[in-house]
């Protein structure tokens, strides 16, 4: 017997399983997060002194990084609906896009922390950078972690859109869903750790 | 076994196995404190981690859960494979650790700093370690519960489930959501060993007598936080699975429905649902001030309330049955009293002023081991006896397995409840000399001998056991698909159950639970079986 | 449902701008001079505002099962549980540093945020 509602919907709950699997695990993403979240609170609240985000941090960088992730946002979902379209060159620009510009995002990321090193700023000599280099850190993992399905699936994986279509537009749902996660993320780290 | 030598015989050489350990652990077999303490820390952990959740969840939830549900196989077996070998992988390096300079992680298995953060290598270890085991539990959380919602075989509908299959949906729920706040604290306490970070090493620390080169300003209360946020669920994620075992066998084995089915599933999903709000009462003594304290205390009470009412339906269940008292019924039956008293106890732990008394006392100690070994692991054997058959196509021995049962179940007995006399007369725990040196022991102290003399006699009860597994996958009594005349779906596919796992796409007809049935043939009537009474037509699926 | 994909488009389009707006929003109130926990208070109504944006039309929420809805809200229940409950304890000693009682610690500053 084959595994049934791999592509196809089950009728009771209108799910397939990678629908449902996906959001389950963006679910225990939010609680992760949601661990460093409350790390970050508790710190602050305790600090005697905590430096303004904006002392520290770049503050355009921060901005144009999230300008960056947003579009990135944009672009992902956009891939997803060429695919819809049933325009595959169309995917394969989007997606591109998107790949480029969380690189573009790394990229940024590389010169605010190597920076900060540069001025002797490391996680050890403060718990205000202490948690923005873990936040960001655990965020930066997850785009490449983003960044390396999103490969896969742009070259190798696009096979799958000739081989069995409806699963490979399910595939780019998913992981559509899980780079909005992150820009997610990011749309709530900026602000706290730069802005406040 | 070695820990309990330690506490009978405080700093006397270890019999055989001393000579063995080596000198940086245990000169002239004579055992080191720190080396009592990494047995303490690994043993808590590799127990928790390692051993229940990996059989409970791992073991029968991936066999027994699609065969209940009638589906071919988990919704996602690659992302299965996945989360094995991560669990592998952690398991060796867990274990690994033992092997570096300064021996394993032994700050215990809640490893609090800041003593975890001047631990020694070990504990990174642990830390590493850990971060794969919870990987692991996350993807099999996630590959449950999609198994569970899509997979169900035509009829299935939720109310028709296996007990079992709901009590692993739910422990799937607490794995899902509690385990990554721990996945994030360690490695914030990774950050904090290695990067230097200061999470949880608050200002002005001063140790060996010189003050701490960190930059200070966190809090060692974070970690308790983030760790008590998992583990608290963690421990539903051990009750779980065992009190879904036991229904099964209860209702097999009493010819009975379950008592209660609708309200023991409501009870499981509040008691999920809480599980999230009670984790401070393991803070009490932290100083977090009474709004706190009350409040956990408050939701504490209130969780044992689905507890209470999940014993009372399995022992309810046992009114007018037909008892079959066969070997897994053995172990169900043993359980309600067990996890009755575990539970039990739990309470005085659970109010803030008692626990002022038994905070970190062998009577935690006592409780805890209750509700686990005399409670999920007796569970457990059930269940290995009880589905034995279904994975193999013969029965385990059943003469070995009441001895395995009367031996373990008065051994386990004899040496978890001395823990509770100790436990009250203030003995605390973590003692690598078992208590000696403090005054208000010395009467307790004798207790010492006769738990690990228990102890002893357990591990020896489980060498039948060990024994009848392994002899009888080769040479074990044959049986056809369903030997103990039961219900659930699992029976219909062939033992072993071959690669998806059943010959026909079962469909559902009616409850899990149809025993006895007024007007039927036989005392039960399968959940697949066409026909027959209480033959409902198969929900709108 | 090519259409409907097309007015999808627009849709994500429109959302992609208010996004943008948003960014440039969140970055001038910082600038307004309140108080921190004020500025916490603004900088994470308008950081929700787009993360709800992002959630119910990029990820689709509006148009998806009830029941991925009930579990995520679930989530973001135990997600504020997480994050505020450990606070209460600490209620009456923000801005004092854990220190811990020994001779060499230094005696901290009672200063409020």
């Amino acid at each position: 017997m084959e595994i049934p509602y791999i592509v196809e919907k089950r009728a009771d709950t209108g799910l397939n399983n990678v629908k449902l699997g996906i959001w389950l695990f963006l679910a225990s993403e939010v609680m992760l997060f949601g661990a460093l979240f409350s790390s970050y609170v508790l710190l602050r609240l305790m600090a005697i002194d905590w430096p303004e985000g904006s002392a520290v941090l770049n503050v355009p960088m921060g901005t144009f990084n999230t300008v960056v992730l947003i579009t990135s946002s944009v672009t992902m979902v956009m891939a997803y609906a060429s695919l819809k379209m049933d325009n595959l060159s169309g995917f394969k620009k989007y997606m591109a896009a998107t790949i480029g510009l969380s690189l573009l995002f790394m990229v940024v990321k590389g010169f605010e922390y190597s920076h900060e090193f540069d001025i002797g700023n490391f996680p050890a000599t403060s718990t205000y950078l202490a948690i923005y280099f873990t936040m960001t850190g655990f965020h930066a993992l997850h785009i490449i972690g983003g960044v390396i399905v999103n490969t896969y699936f742009l070259f190798p994986g696009s096979k799958m859109w000739v081989t069995n279509k409806q699963q490979f537009i399910n595939r780019i749902e998913a992981a559509g869903l899980y780079w909005h996660f992150v820009d997610l993320v990011w749309i709530f780290l900026f602000p706290i750790l730069y802005l406040t | 076994m070695i820990m309990r030598w330690q506490l009978a015989y405080p700093f006397q050489p270890i019999p055989i196995i001393g000579g063995l350990l080596g000198d940086a652990r245990a000169p002239g077999g004579i055992m080191l404190p720190e080396f009592y303490n990494q047995l303490g820390a690994m043993h808590g952990t590799i127990m928790v981690f390692l051993g229940v959740v990996p059989l409970a969840v791992g073991g029968f939830g991936n066999f027994v859960l699609p065969l209940q549900i009638g589906a071919p196989d988990m919704a996602f077996p690659k992302l299965n494979m996945l989360s094995y070998w991560s669990f592998f992988l952690g398991g060796v390096v867990m274990f690994s650790s033992f092997f570096v300079p300064g021996g394993a992680a032994n700050s215990g298995w809640t490893s609090y700093a800041p003593l975890s953060i001047f631990a020694t290598t070990g504990q990174t270890l642990w830390l590493v370690g850990m971060i794969f085991l919870i990987t692991s539990s996350l993807l099999g959380s996630v590959n449950f519960i999609v198994t569970t919602i899509q997979l169900r075989a035509p009829g299935m509908s939720f109310m028709r489930l296996p007990f079992f299959v709901w009590a692993q949906l739910v422990t799937a729920f607490l794995l899902l959501l509690a385990f990554p706040p721990l996945e994030a604290a360690g490695v914030l306490q990774l950050m904090d060993r290695v990067a230097g970070t200061s999470f949880f090493m608050p200002s002005g620390l001063v140790y060996a007598d010189s003050p701490v080169d960190v930059s200070g300003g966190g809090t060692p209360l974070l970690w308790q936080h983030l760790f008590w946020f998992l583990a608290h669920p963690e421990v539903y994620v051990l009750i779980l699975p065992a009190i879904g075992i036991v229904v099964e066998i209860l209702a097999n084995n009493t010819r009975k429905p379950i008592w209660g089915y609708r309200i023991l599933v409501g009870s499981l999903i509040f008691l999920g649902f809480m599980s999230f709000v009670v984790w401070a009462h393991h803070m009490f003594l932290t100083g977090m001030g009474t709004t706190m304290s009350s409040f956990f205390q408050t939701t504490t009470m209130i969780i044992s309330i689905p507890s209470v009412v999940v014993l009372s339906a399995l022992f309810l269940t046992l009114y007018g049955a037909s008892i079959r008292f066969t070997t897994p019924m053995l172990f169900a039956l043993a359980f309600i009293p067990m996890f009755g008293i575990g539970g039990l106890t739990g309470l005085p732990l659970g109010l803030s002023a008692p626990d002022l008394h038994l905070h970190d006392t062998y009577y935690v100690i006592g409780h805890f081991h209750y509700v686990v070994a005399p409670g999920t692991l007796l569970a457990l054997f059930g269940g290995i006896y009880y589905w034995f058959p279904k994975a193999t196509g013969r029965k385990m021995n059943d003469l070995l397995g009441k001895i395995h049962f009367w031996g373990s179940f008065i051994a386990i007995n004899v040496v978890f409840m001395p823990m509770f006399i100790q436990g009250l007369s203030g003995m605390n725990r973590r003692m690598a000399d078992g208590g000696l040196e403090y005054s208000m022991n010395q009467d307790v102290l004798v207790w010492n001998t006769v738990i690990s003399m228990a102890a002893w006699a357990l591990g020896l009860f489980q060498i039948p056991f060990i024994f009848n597994f392994f002899w009888s996958i080769k040479k074990g009594e044959r049986v056809g698909n369903n030997p103990w005349k039961a219900t659930t779906l699992e029976w219909q596919a062939p033992s072993p159950p071959p690669h998806g796992n059943f010959l026909t796409p079962p469909q559902v007809y009616r409850g899990p639970y149809e025993y006895s049935v007024p007007g039927a043939q036989t005392d039960f009537v399968m959940q697949g079986e066409a026909g027959g009474p209480n033959n409902a037509e198969p929900a709108k699926v | 449902m090519s259409t409907d994909v097309q007015a999808h488009i627009k849709l994500y389009k429109k959302i992609g701008v208010a996004l943008m707006v948003l960014t440039v929003v969140t970055v001038l109130a910082s600038k307004i001079p309140v108080g921190v926990a004020l500025g916490v208070v603004l900088a994470l109504i308008i950081a929700t505002v787009k993360g709800s944006l992002v959630v119910t039309y990029f990820m689709h929420l509006v148009e998806e099962r009830k029941s991925i809805c009930w579990m995520l809200l679930l989530t973001a229940f135990f997600f504020i549980v997480l994050i505020f409950i450990p606070i209460l304890g600490y209620l009456d000693h923000t801005g004092k540093p854990m220190t811990l009682p020994n001779a060499n610690a230094p005696v901290a500053e009672e200063t409020t945020h």
